[in-house]
């Protein structure tokens, strides 16, 4: 099996015990390669460089080629971003081309 | 598949999933579209869920049809415990790779809007899920939970779009569930895109009774029953109740069965009734329905055949003690298995509920005879034409079955024979008995007549009919004078019957013996007349011999004299002057 894990943005999130630096893991969902998709993660990762800088990563996760990743993970629409941390998780469906809606949604801001 | 016959054969060559539910499949002439979607909608709680799952799971464990089961309502979890009770083992079938499930989450609150998106993931699992089992069948129960938890309303109506023409290329035969809307058959116009087969479900409550109803809207490509068909949920799941009232093809038989009362069996041309055929035995309260409803259950029982015995209005151990009296034991029977008595009261479910209660058990017990306990309180679950209509296709299922059939009815009123649930079921009956209580004299007596039977001589003669501790026995009425005569009054004209007989016996014989004493007189004066005159005679004959010794002597005293005197005989003459 392909391992559905497109790319790792390390967007220079160091795991460090300041408390005050909280770290923003993200996970884009995607299946194969879609304007839609590359719209989403060209969105999101322009949003993080301009907000999150050093503070985030991000994994782009191929449902196609794991589509059993699907089920596990609860996805239905394409793309489907996820914020794993911080906790709680947050979930943004679509291009992410609404960057208010989304920075609200993640709490960036 | 096996194509199921049906008396509506169609030329199509639509192939077809058999769902595997009771009556469903003769409702839908086979069964659902194979390779195509169908929408089953209705309100929540008419059993959407519960059909689709069925016909998952039959389609899994039945015809070789693996199914995928996507739930977006319920958790996996929830759906096992809810489908377990109908003895579904839903974690089983799945760890036997024969149904996947797959509970999509859909919260709107947690769901984020930003820009243009799809529903590839829901495509994703969905074919995942196909794939994994090998899936022929698969279910999406409920697509309105996409409506009401994504806000682009016109992405996800073109994604369903796309859904359903999906569902087509994969081949799988699936099953759609959508809420129904006000004036509209699903709350989101899910009927457009599923032009195949749409089936309503319906549950109304009426009058305290509930039921539930089935219609097929649309079946293109292929004949279907159009009525309502009513079904039930119990603990064995959906089951439609059977429509083979349309045909009229069922095999009849030759063979003439006993009624377990022989002079009943000499009324309806010596041999009893049809095997197969239906009788109804009506009459008021008290007339005897359940006495001779017991003779023939346990005349059944005895010829080593099985009988169904439903008692609406007894308990079992009510009847069988009741009957025990009468000299009609049913225990040994109830043991052997051979009886079966089955209690319970149609308004305690609904009557549709109740006749699909009857037909499984009628199918599980598989009996020769099936008796029902009174007919009439059938209407009491339901309006009369809706209690006729569902007796009409029992009877006629039990016909195409070639059970016999034994139907009681209770007519409420005293004055009328005929009452007019009577008369609307005594289309369908084959014999048709009345029992009547006549009242005279102080007391209540029964009397039976035959008021049709098809097919044989019957008779015209009304009976009495009496229970004893013998059972049930029919005797001659009284009939003389115009007046039929029963009971004690019968008794009593036959006893003044005897007692005048025996007197003009007496008198008779008296007679008898008078003329039999004057013919002895006459032959005692006979004799002694007889008697008297031969004495006469003897005398008489004496007389004359006396009579003629004297002349004799005087003949040779002449002689004597003449040759004394020498005189020669020619002078005879001369001597009459001496």
């Amino acid at each position: 099996m392909n391992e559905p894990t497109l790319e790792v943005t390390d967007g220079g999130a160091e795991p460090s015990g300041d408390a005050a630096a909280k770290v923003w893991n993200l996970r884009l969902y995607v299946a194969g390669d879609s304007p839609k998709s590359r719209t989403a993660l060209n969105n999101l990762r322009k949003l993080c460089e301009e907000h999150l800088k050093g503070r985030y990563s991000i994994q782009v996760i191929d449902l196609a080629k794991d589509p059993a990743l699907a089920k596990l993970h609860q996805i239905v629409a394409i793309p489907t971003l996820i914020r794993e941390l911080p906790e709680p998780i947050k979930r943004v469906i679509g291009d992410l081309s609404n960057a208010d809606k989304t920075l609200v949604t993640l709490e960036v801001r | 598949m096996q194509p199921v016959l049906s008396p509506l054969a169609e030329p199509s060559v639509l192939v077809k999933a058999a769902t595997g539910i009771p009556g469903l499949d003769d409702v839908l002439n086979g069964g659902l579209p194979s390779g195509r979607p169908t929408l089953i909608c209705g309100a929540a709680g008419c059993g959407k869920t519960l059909l689709a799952m069925q016909f998952l799971v039959q389609g899994a464990l039945r015809y070789g049809e693996p199914g995928v089961f996507i739930a977006f309502e319920e958790r996996a979890e929830d759906l096992a415990v809810n489908v377990s009770s109908l003895g579904i083992d839903l974690e089983e079938l799945q760890r036997r790779n024969l149904i996947s499930v797959d509970h999509v989450r859909i919260e709107p609150r947690e769901i984020v809007e930003s820009g243009d998106y799809d529903l590839e993931g829901l495509f994703l699992r969905l074919g995942f899920a196909i794939d994994s089992v090998g899936a022929k069948r698969v279910v999406i129960d409920t697509l309105e939970v996409l409506m009401g938890g994504l806000a682009n309303y016109a992405l996800v109506r073109s994604e369903l779009r796309r859904l359903f023409e999906w569902l087509k290329q994969r081949g799988v035969t699936a099953v759609i569930t959508a809420e129904r809307g006000d004036g509209k058959l699903t709350r989101h116009g899910l009927e457009e895109y599923v032009s195949d087969c749409v089936i309503l479900l319906d549950h109304r409550v009426v009058e305290q009774i509930s039921t539930r109803r089935l219609r097929v809207v649309k079946y293109r490509g292929s004949t279907h029953g159009t009525n309502e068909y009513p079904f039930l949920i119990d603990e064995s799941g959906i089951s439609v109740l059977p429509i083979t009232s349309a045909c009229l093809n069922h095999p009849v038989s030759d063979e003439r069965i006993s009624t377990g009362i022989p002079r009943l069996d000499t009324m309806l041309g010596g041999q009893g009734y049809f095997r197969g055929s239906t009788m109804l035995i009506s009459g008021t309260a008290g007339a005897g329905k359940t006495s001779l409803a017991a003779q023939f259950a346990a005349a059944i029982g005895q010829r080593r055949e099985r009988v169904l015995y439903f008692s609406f209005e007894e308990s079992p151990a009510q009847i069988e003690r009741n009957m025990r009296a009468i000299g009609v034991h049913l225990a040994p029977l109830l043991e052997q298995g051979l009886l079966r008595l089955e209690a319970a009261r149609p308004t305690a479910h609904g009557l549709e509920a109740h006749l699909a209660l009857l037909h499984r058990a009628i199918k599980e017990f598989a009996p020769s005879a099936v008796v029902l306990d009174p007919i009439s309180n059938f209407a009491d679950a339901s309006t009369a034409i809706e209690s006729q209509r569902m007796l009409v296709r029992l009877v006629d299922a039990l016909k195409a079955a070639g059970i016999t059939a034994l139907l009681t009815s209770l007519n409420s009123g005293s004055s009328g024979l005929l009452e007019k649930s009577d008369a609307e079921v005594s289309s369908i009956v084959d014999t048709w008995l009345l029992v009547k209580v006549v009242e005279s004299n102080g007391e209540r007596n029964r009397l039976l007549y035959v008021l049709k039977s098809r097919g044989m001589p019957h008779s015209n003669q009304v009976r009495e009919f009496v229970l004893s501790e013998r059972g049930v026995e029919l005797l001659d009425v009284y009939v003389g004078e115009g007046t039929v005569l029963t009971g004690s009054a019968r008794l009593n004209q036959e006893a003044a019957d005897r007692r005048a007989f025996g007197e003009r016996r007496q008198q008779l014989l008296r007679q008898r013996r008078e003329l039999e004493r004057r013919t002895a007189l006459h032959r005692e004066q006979l004799a002694r007349l007889h008697a008297e005159f031969e004495a006469q005679s003897l005398e008489l004959e004496g007389s004359i011999r006396e009579l003629e010794r004297a002349a004799d002597e005087r003949a040779e005293v002449r002689e004597l004299t003449a040759k004394r005197r020498q005189a020669d005989s020619g002078a005879n003459g001369g001597s009459d002057h001496e």
